[in-house]
């Protein structure tokens, strides 16, 4: 469902551009169709006019452009977060990778997004998708027009929304919501309870499909390294050869490892997987795993905080508790 | 021609399977993909695989040699194994094209040996695209999804598979089947190939023109001021190259094993930091010109040095899977490629 409408996002930016607030805009070009947008900036009043698009494919997060974006330029640009994104938008200042004073960010709510590469695989030959409240037309080529239910065609990573209250705005656009009971760890408990065995054939099974195109990590707000160790030919784990598949646990494995208490699970990584590796799961059991040991802790919900695994405090568990404590679900 | 009906495709499968090896798609949980076939696997309704074909002739990754140090002595092996001949079954006509593609880069002087290898060993049995899809532009490089080429060339009815074999190996392994096939006329085939010519012109990117690209066009696009605007938000993944079934760029790379060297050949991106990176360093410096590299590579530079030949097939893939939905489309109609011309 699409809670606020093109044009209230487009006046608002109109407005900001107009007294002066912001010089740029960071937004969603329309596409061929409804739903392939893609994240552009526009420079002036007649871009924005021509080209603006905001609908319920607009899932992409907007955070970690404004590294790029903000670096090497005076002009103040305006974000349009959704809740998620300013998780991230927090977790990116806390590690200070972009400037703040250069950007303006104005809080969208969000019903949820659809993702076009899901839909595409639900319904041959879409021409174009039009939602009205909860309730999608899905017109196709050669099969007539089909009408889903919103909630059936929600992404998945919406489906397990953690929250729809932004942690970070200057401005607000209608409503906020509230932090969700998400049930997103349901998913993480079933594969916790499959025997060491069984869970090793399922993630051999999901990342053996892994083409290391390294989307997950180009996406992911949390993989900002100038110069990614896969990237680097005198590591000996540049990634280039999917040569087994134990080469592709590594990249995981270590990549999770590395945004351990850092992911903030926007849900990127899987969103953009061509393969549809569920790689949220990696970094959600990281994160219920420091819930566990270190009590809840979600990365971005503010500024400045420190994740519990790079913080010391006297009530922190003993590694054999820890080893105790995360028995039979390692 | 022949024709079977669409009951008896596991029979038809498992009678190929006796002669050679048979790859064709089925469905999985990440789309429809390449299998080799086995009792019980059904072929997938999809229009294309999400890997392209190309992986059977030129796999993203491959040992080339080996090297064995045993004190001061360097054993080279040749790691090659003889090629077993393979049928690859329900290829679609952008993917047959990028075949053509692929062979002027691999095949020409001096031959890549393990491209050919590999290329000789197979038979294409390619299907026309009785529903192509909003993102397949193949009729802008001249391809006809009704007319597809390959060695046998098959044609899907509601209840029926027609056959017509146009090479010699495709008309040898027609006969071989002869036992399962009966005899057809060519009306269903005319009348599918009616439709599906129908439903082409229904096409959303059928007006797409490839009029302004080509060859010695570099000068006049290199420069473009919209190169910046159109790769701006591009990740760098390369998954557009990887999904693309004439993207051939490749890397060698030697790998330490301890006790030896593996040499392997593994694709290459022009969408990553350290391609074609040299002792002077990367002549590629930012996103703009890596972006700039593979849509310029496809529209002006292979058809200078192909006859005109675009390297692009137009078979989609980009432009469902970019995370960012940035393609050849949005840049060729960026650029010019006039819809109207
Ligand atoms: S996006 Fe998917 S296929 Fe690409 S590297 Fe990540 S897990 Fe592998
Ligand atoms: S690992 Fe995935 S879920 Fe976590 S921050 Fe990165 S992209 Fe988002
Ligand atoms: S550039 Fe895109 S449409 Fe063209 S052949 Fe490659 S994947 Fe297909
Ligand atoms: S164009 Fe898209 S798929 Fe290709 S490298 Fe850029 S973001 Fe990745």
């Amino acid at each position: 469902m699409q809670e606020v409408t093109r044009d209230a996002l487009l006046n608002k930016a109109l407005e900001l551009l107009k007294n002066g607030t912001v010089d740029r805009v960071l937004g969603y070009r329309v596409g061929e169709f409804s739903y392939d947008v893609t994240p552009a900036v526009f420079e002036n009043e007649d871009a924005l006019k021509k080209d603006f698009c905001w609908n319920s494919f607009c899932g992409a997060n907007f955070s970690k452009y404004l590294i790029s974006e903000t670096a090497k330029t005076e002009k103040k640009l305006l974000v349009f977060l959704k809740p998620c994104d300013s998780y991230s938008f927090n977790q990116l200042l806390t590690e200070h990778r972009f400037d703040r004073e250069k950007v303006y960010a104005v809080g969208v709510p969000c019903g949820g997004m659809l993702s076009g590469k899901d839909l595409r695989e639900k319904v041959e030959s879409v021409s174009d998708v039009s939602v009205n409240g909860d309730k999608v037309t899905v017109k196709t080529l050669f099969d007539g027009d089909l009408e889903f239910d919103f909630e059936t065609l929600l992404s998945d990573r919406c489906k397990n929304c953690k929250s729809k209250k932004h942690v970070a705005y200057d401005e607000l656009l209608g409503e906020d919501g509230e932090v969700l009971d998400s049930h997103r760890f349901d998913e993480v408990e079933r594969l916790e309870q499959m025997t060491p065995d069984e869970r090793f054939a399922f993630w051999q099974g999901e990342l053996s499909r892994c083409i290391r195109c390294n989307a997950c990590r180009d996406v992911c707000p949390a993989c900002t390294c100038e110069k990614c160790v896969f990237d680097n030919p005198n590591s000996g784990v540049q990634n280039k050869a999917a040569a087994d598949s134990f080469e592709e646990k590594m990249f995981h494995i270590i990549r999770a490892f590395h945004v351990a208490g850092r992911c903030t699970d926007c849900g990127e990584c899987s969103r953009v997987c061509p393969q549809h590796i569920p790689l949220h799961l990696l970094n959600r059991k990281f994160i219920k795993d420091i819930n566990s040991f270190y009590g809840d802790y979600q990365a971005g919900a503010e500024v400045g905080s420190r994740a519990p695994i790079v913080n010391y405090t006297t009530d922190d568990p003993e590694p054999s508790e820890a080893v105790e404590r995360g028995h039979g679900n390692a | 021609m022949r024709k079977i009906s669409l009951s008896k495709l596991p029979e038809l499968f498992s009678a190929i399977a006796k002669t050679s090896a048979l790859y064709l798609p089925v469905d999985t949980k990440a789309g429809a993909k390449f299998e080799a076939w086995a009792v019980g696997k059904t072929l997938s309704n999809a229009l294309n695989t999400v890997r392209s074909a190309k992986d059977f002739f030129f796999p993203q990754t491959e040992n080339l040699m080996d090297f064995k140090v045993e004190g001061k002595n360097i054993e080279l092996i040749d790691t090659r194994k003889e090629c077993e001949d393979f049928v690859l079954f329900g290829v679609r006509a952008c993917d047959v094209k990028s075949f053509e593609v692929l062979d002027r880069v691999f095949l020409a002087e001096p031959q890549d040996t393990y491209y050919k290898n590999r290329r000789e060993h197979a038979l294409i049995i390619s299907t026309a695209c009785n529903k192509p899809q909003e993102t397949c532009f193949c009729g802008t490089f001249g391809i006809d999804a009704a007319e597809p080429s390959g060695d046998i060339v098959t044609y899907r009815t509601d209840d029926e598979l027609f056959f017509d074999a146009k090479t010699e190996k495709g008309k040898k392994l027609l006969d071989a089947l002869s036992s399962i096939t009966e005899e057809a006329d060519e009306k269903a085939v005319d009348q599918q190939k009616a439709l599906i010519r129908e439903r082409l012109q229904k096409l959303p990117l059928k007006d797409l023109k490839t009029e302004g690209f080509g060859s010695g066009k570099t000068a006049e696009f290199f420069d473009d001021p919209q190169w910046k605007e159109l790769s701006s938000a591009c990740l760098g993944c390369g998954t557009c190259t990887f999904v693309c079934p004439t993207c051939q760029c490749y890397d060698i790379k030697d790998f330490d094993t301890g006790h030896g060297i593996k040499r392997f050949r593994c694709w290459d991106s022009c969408m990553y930091s350290d391609f074609t990176k040299m002792s002077a360093g990367q002549p590629r410096l930012t996103q703009l010109e890596r972006f700039r590299q593979r849509f310029m590579h496809k529209l002006v530079y292979y058809p200078t040095n192909n006859d005109g030949l675009f390297s692009c097939v137009g078979c989609g893939r980009c432009l469902a899977k970019c995370p960012i939905n940035m393609n050849i489309v949005k840049v060729m109609k960026a650029l010019g490629g006039r819809e109207d011309a």
